[in-house]
């Protein structure tokens, strides 16, 4: 399966997990958006955790294509959960005026999963899935 | 230690495309850390920052940023202003409100960045189109302060 936004769509078996690497530039974020609802309709997840634990920054057109990803997920019986914002970026978010109402959010990707009924070990630093 | 606000080298990029946000981002997160600002501070105003530069991309048609920093009686600063040759802002009162847009965005951008900021400005450029400009300081100053 070719990926033009580079970002890696990981699939634990019913639940999506995306974890965005650094700077995100705009065409690469369309690109995750259609990507990522593509995933979610072939693999038929219920499930979808995006994890921006390393993005230092989100604008409007980031949480833009974030909210997007999440309605389109839900309109394919998904529901997306954001993980590991910065705290210096929920600050900003929230004086932008911007507080994504329609995300779920969780603390970590283990927390996440948890949620879906999915139980991730840590082992030795290496994260292990399984159902 | 001078009192009297003082320009050092400014930094120009051009803003031309989707890559050139990349780098303006960059740009101000690089000078804002070398000041002295704390995470907070650099995140607020590298999203202002990523917010106008977007604008002077698809309302301006593309335009020029300028970064500078800036010496203040209390602290170093730094601004960044953005100018573009596109049809300006004629009503800079309703293109701040939370929620106007004329490009079917969210309208959140403008009034935004201006809340992520210590001082902001809208004005004509010299070709007629749009120039904003904003600015921040490491240390914040009780308001009256010359800038
Ligand atoms: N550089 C500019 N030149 C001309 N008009 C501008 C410029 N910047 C902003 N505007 C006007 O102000 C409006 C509001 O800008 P703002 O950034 O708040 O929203 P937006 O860009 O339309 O949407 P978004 O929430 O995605 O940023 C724009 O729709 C546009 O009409
Ligand atoms: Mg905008």
């Amino acid at each position: 399966m070719t990926n033009p936004s580079s970002i890696p769509v990981l699939d634990l078996g019913g639940l999506l997990l995306v974890s965005i690497q650094g700077e995100l530039p705009d065409d690469a974020a369309v690109a995750l958006q259609e990507d990522v609802t593509n995933a979610v309709a072939s693999t038929g997840s219920r499930g979808l955790i995006i994890d921006i634990s390393a993005l230092e920054m989100v604008d409007s057109f980031l949480a833009r294509v974030l909210a997007e990803v999440a309605a389109s997920s839900r309109l394919l019986a998904a529901r997306t959960v954001l993980v590991g914002m910065r705290p210096a970026v929920a600050i900003t978010l929230v004086e932008l005026g911007l507080t994504l109402p329609g995300l779920d959010t969780a603390r970590t990707v283990t927390e996440a999963a948890a949620g879906f009924g999915v139980s991730i070990a840590r082992t030795g630093g290496r994260e292990e899935w399984g159902a | 230690m001078t009192s009297v606000p003082e320009r050092a080298e400014a930094v120009r990029l051009p803003i031309r495309g989707d890559g050139d946000l990349t780098a303006v981002r960059h740009q101000v997160r690089a000078l804002a850390r070398e000041l002295g600002f704390g995470l907070v501070q650099q995140t607020k105003i590298v999203t202002a920052a990523s917010e106008l530069a977007r604008n002077t991309l698809l309302h301006g048609g593309g335009g020029e940023v300028e970064v500078v920093r800036l010496e203040g009686p209390s602290g170093p600063g730094l601004r960044v202003s953005f100018t573009d040759s596109g049809p300006g802002i004629p009503d800079v009162e309703r293109a701040l409100q939370d929620g106007f847009s004329t490009a079917n965005g969210l309208g959140m951008g403008l009034g935004g960045a201006k809340r992520l900021v210590q001082e902001f400005g809208i004005e004509q450029a010299p070709g007629g189109g749009a120039r904003v400009t904003i600015a921040s300081w490491a240390v914040s100053r009780p308001a009256g302060f010359g800038a």
